[in-house]
């Protein structure tokens, strides 16, 4: 039986009708759906189970800390870390990214060099610029190829003996390119720089293997692979990390803190309250509860690891979502998995291609590459394309995908992006294939 | 709103005919009031040129790149201040715009509507 007859009973949402039509969902590079057992799992934690993590001395308290422990125990399996410590619960890729930046952006020093690349997605530019503006130390990019590859003989120029990070996206969110991750990590730690992989677009396709990868970082969103929002993974080589510095720092009292979860709502979010003025005049900044050991008026002692880096009550019905999205996706299988969507890739990518006015974006149909296709249509933009495309219950994503420096680099002002997931099936890439046909007369 | 309407979603019969023939796109040279905007969720770049007379606006030009619904609304925008005094083109809101669109514009599409009246703000009260 093929991947998506398979799967699609399991996801409740595939039921909807979108404009008149069956839903067509290819957007899952912005956000995957959820099989009904992570929704259920996490009814089911709340329902049965919820509480705080960690100093409930109390049934309730103890069963959710088994079952947020037991989730990092199934990320640590799951992603091939060699230790349970090395993962860290974030609130998603873009949080893990920033709380790195954070950290070992203290540590740099006037001169210093942060080497990232021109596909990244702007959650591996912007918190590299913050690090770097106000310590003198330089961001350079390394370029892309015509090819939609990166320039390899440019990476290893700008790798110097002043690059302190190397950080860059496994599978580019655009173009779909699969960076040589295990090659670029190697030479990061020759020349003594840390490696910082962005996975959010690999981890729901890819089999992944952290000690092959050999990265020091990397970080990934639950919500992209099956899981539930508000909940991502930092994964650290533990020797590197023990030698970090929690890199959140104190609040400031112009501000207001609650969250929803004391409120009757959901774990995993939180409102901060900011005087305007204040905002704009600061930098982001945080700390408190299960990173510390001990506190002092003066002072304070670190938590271990992983803890160290989960400030605050941390999303654990996401924890229990996110570990039932991967029990999931195991037993499909990742090979089935990666499998069936470079089938649907190929067919899109070959589909489009032959489709007069059409252009697509990335490494051609015979290179390895992601569950994205980014494509535009002659004399329509994006964002009508995903528009019309909606009426036909299409759903793709458009415009720059957090990623405008590549756009400058393709010399666009955006694309319109179609992403796959377990669940798509190659009827639906007819469908979309047919409507994308029309579309040059639509408007 | 007709069957057909429905079935294009936002695309009005106005929208598709300022998108293929504009009627006030193109560089304004000698604009007395200029600026320009982009939309930070699409990249949306809408760029507003005014002539003043006095207190009135004499002609205005728009460019840009943008959706169809942006463009149209530029396009309809400038030709509504033409001939109104600085503060009557000030007044003129989305509403105006909509009335002329004639277009079923959800919530997500809305700033495509409104860039061209925050431009014209800035062009009208800003400097060069």
């Amino acid at each position: 039986m093929r991947l998506d007859e398979l799967t699609r009973p399991d996801f409740p949402i595939l039921e909807r009708v979108v404009n008149g039509h069956p839903l067509v969902y290819l957007d899952s590079a912005a956000s995957s759906q959820r099989p009904r057992t992570v929704i259920e799992a996490m009814s089911q934690y709340y329902a049965r189970s919820h509480a705080n993590v960690h100093r409930s001395i109390h049934t309730l308290g103890e069963e959710a800390t088994e079952l947020y422990e037991a989730a990092r125990d199934r990320v640590q399996r799951f992603i091939g870390a060699q230790h349970r410590e090395e993962v860290i619960f974030t609130r998603g890729t873009t949080d893990g990214l920033s709380l790195l930046a954070e950290t070992i952006g203290r540590t740099l020093r006037a001169g210093d060099e942060v080497l990232i690349t021109e596909l990244e997605h702007h959650s591996n530019i912007v918190p590299w610029q913050l690090a770097t503006r106000d310590r003198g130390a330089v961001l350079k990019a390394v370029p892309l190829g015509d090819d939609g590859t990166l320039d390899l003989g440019a990476f290893e120029r700008l790798l110097t003996r002043r690059t302190r990070v190397v950080a860059f996206a496994h599978v580019s969110n655009v173009l779909g390119t699969i960076n040589p991750v295990a090659g670029m990590c190697a030479r990061a730690r020759q020349a003594g720089a840390f490696s910082v992989v962005d996975g959010a677009q690999a981890t729901p396709h890819l089999s992944l293997d952290m000690s092959a990868l050999d990265c020091d970082f990397y970080a990934f969103s639950a919500h992209k692979m099956l899981g539930p929002t508000g909940l991502g993974v930092l994964y650290g080589r533990r020797k590197v990390l023990e030698a970090l510095e929690p890199g959140r720092g104190a609040l400031d009292c112009d501000f207001y803190a609650f969250s929803a979860h004391k409120m009757l709502g959901p774990t995993g979010l939180g409102v901060l309250y900011g005087r305007r003025k204040v905002l704009e005049a600061l930098e982001p900044g945080r700390g408190g509860s299960e990173m510390i050991k001990e506190v002092w008026i003066d002072r304070a002692q670190w938590n271990d690891l992983p803890w160290r880096f989960e400030p605050g009550t941390p999303p654990i019905a996401e924890a229990v979502g996110l570990s039932a999205a991967i029990e999931y996706l195991e037993k499909l299988g990742m090979d089935a998995v990666a499998e069936h969507e470079r089938a649907l890739t190929r067919q899109t990518l070959e589909g489009l291609a032959a489709i007069p006015g059409v252009r697509v974006y990335g490494p051609p149909a015979s290179e390895a590459r992601g569950a994205v296709v980014a494509f535009s249509v002659e004399g329509l933009h994006p964002h009508d394309v995903a528009a019309l495309l909606d009426a036909e219950g299409i759903a793709v994503r458009a415009g720059h995908h957090c990623a405008m420096p590549l756009m400058r680099r393709l010399g666009v002002v955006g694309t319109s992006r179609a992403s796959f997931s377990v669940f798509n099936s190659p009827e639906e890439v007819r469908h979309l294939l047919a409507a994308v046909g029309e579309l040059r007369t639509a408007l | 709103m007709s069957a057909t309407q429905a079935a294009r979603g936002p695309y009005s019969d106005v929208i598709r005919e300022r998108w293929r023939r504009p009627r006030f796109r193109g560089e304004l040279p000698g604009a007395g009031a200029v600026a320009e905007d982009v939309n930070p969720l699409c990249g949306d770049r809408v760029r507003l040129m005014l002539a003043l007379e006095g207190e009135r606006v004499s002609a205005a030009r728009f460019v840009g790149d943008s959706c169809a619904i942006c463009a149209a609304s530029a396009d309809v925008l400038a030709e509504l201040v033409v001939g109104r005094s600085r503060a009557e083109a000030l007044r003129v809101g989305a509403a105006d715009l909509l009335a002329v669109l004639q277009a079923d514009i959800r919530p997500t599409r809305m700033r495509c509507v409104t860039l061209p009246l925050s431009v014209l703000a800035t062009a009208l009260n800003g400097k060069r």
